[in-house]
């Protein structure tokens, strides 16, 4: 770690770390991440310890009020709301990283080959670009979530389980989530371009190749790691409104999405039921934006001189 | 600037042709195709016939075959029937598509008028608490489920105050202009409060980004009150990249409209894509898809030229 001529004494590092801890939304968003990935993760051992069962349906307790027993009462199926609140938050927490990271790696490839290169393939990709910002995307993600993938020659069986409707929905929403990274390492691509360092590299004989891998992305991973945060809240959206339209995540496998499939049945006898999964995406989505703000703040040089 | 409008005509129509193909490829992976939909609905036709009808229909033609002969129909005015609606493609959708155009250009009216306000407000006021509370607000619209909130908005108004009906439109023998509006006013709140925090955000960064700007400086320096150079001179520039954003934000909005127009049951384009996608009604969600993606289209064209004119640097230079 260098010195900061600003702050003699201190390394980057904790310079970093003390503005990003100055953005007090952004610790507290951190924090409620950190809580509800844990709570996510141990959905199994809830289960356990609660000795309930999670798809254990039973007709017979349907919508029943908070109890000892359901701390936050039954579903339509008569299904425990707190668990299924819980594995929901497991699917929902996987699809939207794996999607944010497929999408970083798309767009990270398009903006740094479209900064560097430059020329007729920047024109094409920055185009490209902008056509993906500027369409309407839910309608075309709704034919994308209802297309038959078997007629694109995928193997029947895998289609068929359960994790394939996992993978399928991380692709689909991943298509239309890497604007934002492109855009902004392309921006960070162009200005390193033009740095003294990359020109020494350059004069030397390195290829392009390996100037982008070793000189350029290195110098790029602060905003990749701003606009990923800040892409993965895009992404819960994307994930809850199909899964709510009923082409996400299936059923049984619980989703905050698809947990509202019924909502619009459900506000007149059971508005709890409505009420719990929406609020947790809406918790999760502005948790990563404040995060994804506090980042910004804490990484973006040009806040340093301010 | 007459070239630059040039380019970007020509610029909207392939990125039109490129998006028919790709969309007719799509609803070309959808589940089953035509003679299937026919075949279950008739137990007495046999394989045979079935192949028959898509030789006959060209249904066993490769994918970019298919695409010109729709294409050479399309551009001659034929567009196909609609499977649920037993009605000519384009008579299902015209009423539709002004029942969205009514939802969008009134929640869009309703977002400026509060967007810009708000953002100057909060501008002007960097890091103040009124300008954390609009942050707030901001954070919150662009962060909430768009069709979640649109729920929540019916649970307070419909179910526990019933004051404003659930959803759908106003009967046939409704009198009165409220009888009419009240359908509307939660289908426009619900994509308002969605789209809103956005356009205040960027309020917010151009008139602050604007205000640093010299010329600002120089009015301040000759005696210029606060009020003119706030509205007369920054918000003027601000517009430039205001009209860029705005412009690229027709899709979002559409895709907000869908949301808004499955939950409130309200009759638009974006529940009949989503109706048709479902119902396999394959010619209607392809020419809706497509009707959705020109109307976007057209809008950001006319979003950049109207940015050209305002700022004739851009057109001049050549993009």
């Amino acid at each position: 770690m260098t010195d900061v001529a600003a702050a003699p004494g201190l390394s980057t590092g904790t310079l970093l770390w003390r503005r990003f801890l100055g953005h007090r939304l952004a610790v507290a968003s951190g924090v409620v991440l950190i809580v509800l990935a844990c709570l996510a993760l141990a959905a199994p051992a809830v289960e356990q310890w609660s000795g309930l069962d999670v798809t254990a349906v039973n007709l017979f307790a349907r919508f029943a009020p908070p109890s000892a027993a359901h701390w936050l009462g039954t579903d339509e199926l008569g299904r425990d709301l707190a668990l299924r609140l819980l594995h929901g938050g497991r699917v929902s927490l996987f699809v939207a990283l794996a999607a944010a990271l497929l999408s970083a790696l798309i767009g990270t490839l398009i903006g740094v080959l479209a900064g560097y290169l430059g020329g007729r393939l920047d024109a094409v990709l920055m185009r490209l670009t902008d056509g993906v910002i500027a369409l309407p995307l839910l309608p075309l993600l709704i034919v994308l979530a209802a297309a038959d993938p078997a007629k694109l020659g995928l193997p029947e069986a895998w289609l068929r389980s359960e994790a394939a409707s996992l993978y399928r929905i991380v692709a689909i929403v991943s298509l239309v989530g890497w604007t934002t990274v492109a855009r902004l390492v392309r921006n960070v691509t162009l200005s390193l371009k033009a740095r003294e360092f990359v020109r020494a590299a350059e004069a030397l004989g390195a290829g392009r190749l390996r100037i982008m891998a070793v000189h350029i992305l290195p110098n790029a991973v602060s905003p990749i790691i701003v606009a990923t945060t800040l892409s993965v809240g895009n992404i819960i959206l994307f994930e809850s409104v199909l899964s709510f339209l009923g082409l996400g995540i299936q059923p049984p496998v619980a989703s905050w999405g698809n947990m509202l499939t019924n909502a619009l049945e459900l506000i007149w006898t059971a508005p709890a039921l409505v009420f719990w999964p929406g609020s947790l995406i809406f918790i999760t989505v502005i948790a990563f934006n404040f995060l994804g703000d506090g980042l910004q703040d804490a990484l973006d040089p040009k806040a340093v001189r301010r | 600037m007459t070239r630059h409008v040039v380019e970007r005509l020509a610029q909207t129509g392939l990125v039109l042709a490129i998006m028919s193909f790709v969309i007719y490829g799509l609803i070309g992976l959808m589940p089953g195709d035509p003679i299937d939909v026919m075949v279950n609905a008739d137990p007495d036709l046999t394989p045979a016939d079935a192949a028959r009808l898509k030789a006959l229909y060209g249904l066993d033609l490769p994918i970019h075959v298919r695409y010109w002969n729709w294409l050479l129909a399309a551009l001659a005015g034929d567009l196909g029937f609609s499977r649920l609606f037993s009605q000519p493609v384009l008579d299902v959708l015209w009423p539709r598509l002004g029942n969205t155009a009514l939802l969008m250009g009134l929640s869009f009216v309703a977002s400026i008028l509060i967007a810009l306000p708000l953002g100057v407000f909060a501008a002007l006021r960097p890091h103040s608490l009124a300008d954390n509370l609009v942050n707030l607000f901001c954070f919150a619209g662009i962060s909430v489920p768009p069709f979640w909130l649109a729920l929540m908005l019916i649970i307070v108004f419909a179910v526990v105050l019933g004051v404003l009906p659930a959803g759908g439109t106003p009967a046939l023998d409704a009198a009165g202009f409220w009888a009419g509006a009240r359908y509307l006013v939660l289908p426009v709140l619900a994509l308002t409060l969605a789209s809103v925090g956005g356009y205040i955000r960027f309020v917010r960064a151009a008139v602050i980004e604007t205000l640093r700007l010299d010329y600002i400086r120089t009015a301040r320096a000759k005696g210029c009150s606060r009020a003119r150079v706030v509205w007369g001179h920054a918000l003027r520039n601000a517009t430039i990249p205001l009209a860029t954003i705005v412009g690229l934000s027709f899709g979002t909005l559409f895709s907000g409209a869908l949301i808004t127009e499955t939950v409130f049951a309200w009759p638009g384009m974006g529940k009949l894509i989503y109706d048709a996608v479902l119902g396999n009604d394959f010619n209607l969600a392809l020419v809706g898809l497509l009707l959705a993606t020109l109307t976007t289209l057209i809008g950001n064209l006319l979003a950049d030229l109207l940015v050209t004119w305002l700022d004739p640097r851009i057109g001049g230079v050549g993009t």
